[in-house]
């Protein structure tokens, strides 16, 4: 299991499990924090699911590809360490990432 | 009862008669607005709420086991003292008694009620088509069934091109079928999509090796004990191991008309999803409601319609007054190509093309006395994105100007 921590807007901190495989949204849905809504379930249709990653772990995040960058675009209050947490895979090298959830997913 | 009791409906009993999309958004929308009353669903299907998309698409290649497609873990419901009940048919519903009875005939009582009933597949009178290999697709059940035939070098027929054709068309050839998709109209799509988008899609799917054969009617379905072939409309037979047929979906309103309530192409229910009935609703696939962006009643098959009405359907099952009008938008996935739909373009009366097909990229805007009323967005995500606003706004954008790609999306109002 992975460890990912999930920052709210206000502060409220969530640590939870997350099994390799799963994307960092469905890892946040599964364990019940609010703040992503998943409108399209990861299709990466809506760009509800949006994250900040946090900057230490951008690197290994990696960068999103041409898709969604463009619906990035139209995320609410989009900042440099934006993402759609549906695309990004949960694997090893991820534990003990950390994201922030923006204040409202539009 | 307390004050705190009854602006928290503690003593009140919800009974949600579904347990899909629409019904698994209202348990989380019910329970996060504070419902803390009895809660129940009551589903046909043995599982937990799950996602119908990925269906057709990654669960049917294989690529996404059964745990992802849950809407929310299935340990969800007694953690939040949801009583999920699974397997169970619905057989009445009673609004004078507020009653709804159960198979067998158990009547539970309600304060609430809440259809989210969805729809099921069209079935088409085929001779043949109860014949082992023959599938409809709507469920894990029927996944299941035809993932088990799909092996590399069997020969799929599919019946019918629209989504669910097209995209089981690119996941059986994901995992090496052979596959041929007859389609009774001129071309795919035709109910959702203006030809040059068609066109494409019959492009893409030549290009990756599927035959499509428009204007072919199915006849009949033949095998000893099994499927073997499909006899199509102009006498061709062809040689089958599995066939799956999606030519679209029914309401599921039976229950709500037996009822004495209004349906009319769908339960018929207001904007804020309340029927006739103060005491019930109705959200998602079964539902006939109004929609002022596009000034008519819609009956809507879409997710997104699904887990709006059914948040709209919660905050009115708590007393509130919401209103939903959103711009409808669905999606589809087959290979590497995004097609995302934003409005409905039924009644258009000019196509105006962005980008080109050629390089899978492109969008069609659908104009009607010159206002944008859907954009089709193949791998345009811009296109899509910006026309959800421009729509819902009642744009009037020159041609010329939706065409010219030197001018951003982001501009272009």
């Amino acid at each position: 299991m992975v460890k990912i921590t999930y920052i709210e807007f206000d502060g409220t901190r969530h640590d939870v499990d997350v099994e390799p495989g799963l994307s960092v949204m469905e890892g946040a849905v599964k364990n019940l924090i609010p703040g992503i809504d998943a409108d399209c379930g990861g299709a990466c249709a809506c760009a509800t699911c949006h994250v900040y990653v946090d900057p230490d772990w951008r690197k290994k995040t990696g960068a999103p590809s041409e898709m969604e960058v463009s619906m990035l675009d139209f995320a609410e209050d989009l900042q440099e360490t934006s993402r759609l947490s549906c695309q990004i895979e949960v694997d090893d090298s991820l534990d003990g990432l950390i994201v922030r959830l923006p204040e409202s997913q539009g | 009862m307390t004050g705190e009791e009854s602006q928290s409906g503690a003593q009140e009993t919800y009974v949600v008669i579904g347990a899909g999309h629409a019904a698994g958004q209202a348990a989380v929308s019910l329970r996060s607005k504070g419902f803390t009353g009895r809660l129940r669903l009551i589903g046909e299907e043995s599982y937990a709420p799950y996602q119908r998309p990925p269906l057709s698409k990654a669960f049917l290649s294989g690529d996404l086991g059964l745990e992802r497609l849950y809407f929310k873990p299935p340990d969800y419901y007694a953690k939040n003292n949801i009583d999920l009940k699974l397997n169970t048919t619905v057989t009445r519903l009673d609004c004078a008694a507020k009653t709804v009875t159960l198979k067998g005939g158990r009547e539970i009582a309600y304060d609430k009620a809440l259809l989210t009933t969805g729809s099921r597949v069209r079935k088409i009178p085929l001779p043949g088509a109860d014949l082992p290999g023959v599938f409809y697709l709507r469920t894990i059940a029927d996944v299941e069934g035809i993932r088990a035939l799909c092996r590399k070098g069997a020969k799929i027929v599919i019946v019918g091109g629209g989504y669910i054709g097209l995209e089981v068309a690119a996941s059986s050839k994901k995992l090496g079928l052979e596959v041929t998709v007859l389609e009774a109209e001129s071309r795919v799509m035709a109910r959702a999509v203006g030809k040059p988008v068609s066109d494409f899609f019959e492009k893409l799917h030549a290009e990756e090796g599927v035959t499509i054969r428009t204007g072919q009617a199915v006849t009949a379905l033949e095998g000893a004990g099994k499927l073997e072939r499909v006899i199509c409309g102009d006498g061709t037979t062809l040689d089958a191991d599995l066939a799956v047929i999606g030519v679209g979906i029914v309401p599921n309103q039976e229950i709500a008309q037996e009822a004495g309530l209004a349906v009319d192409n769908g339960i018929v229910v207001d904007a804020a999803c309340r029927t006739a009935d103060p005491c019930v609703f109705a959200a998602g696939d079964c539902t006939n409601h109004p929609n002022n962006i596009f000034g008519r009643r819609l009956r809507l098959e879409s997710v997104h319609n699904a887990l709006e009405q059914a948040k709209t359907a919660a905050a009115a099952m708590r007393g509130a007054a919401p209103e939903y009008n959103q711009v409808p938008w669905f999606w589809s996935d087959q290979y590497n190509v995004k097609l995302q739909i934003a409005g409905l373009s039924q009644g258009y009366d000019e196509i105006v093309l962005r980008g080109d097909p050629a390089q899978r990229k492109f969008a069609a805007f659908y104009l009607k006395d010159g206002m944008l009323i859907a954009t089709d967005a193949i791998n345009a995500v811009p296109e899509y994105m910006t026309s959800r606003k421009l729509i819902a706004a009642h744009a009037r954008i020159a041609p010329e100007r939706l065409a010219d790609l030197s001018v951003p999306m982001k501009e272009m109002a």
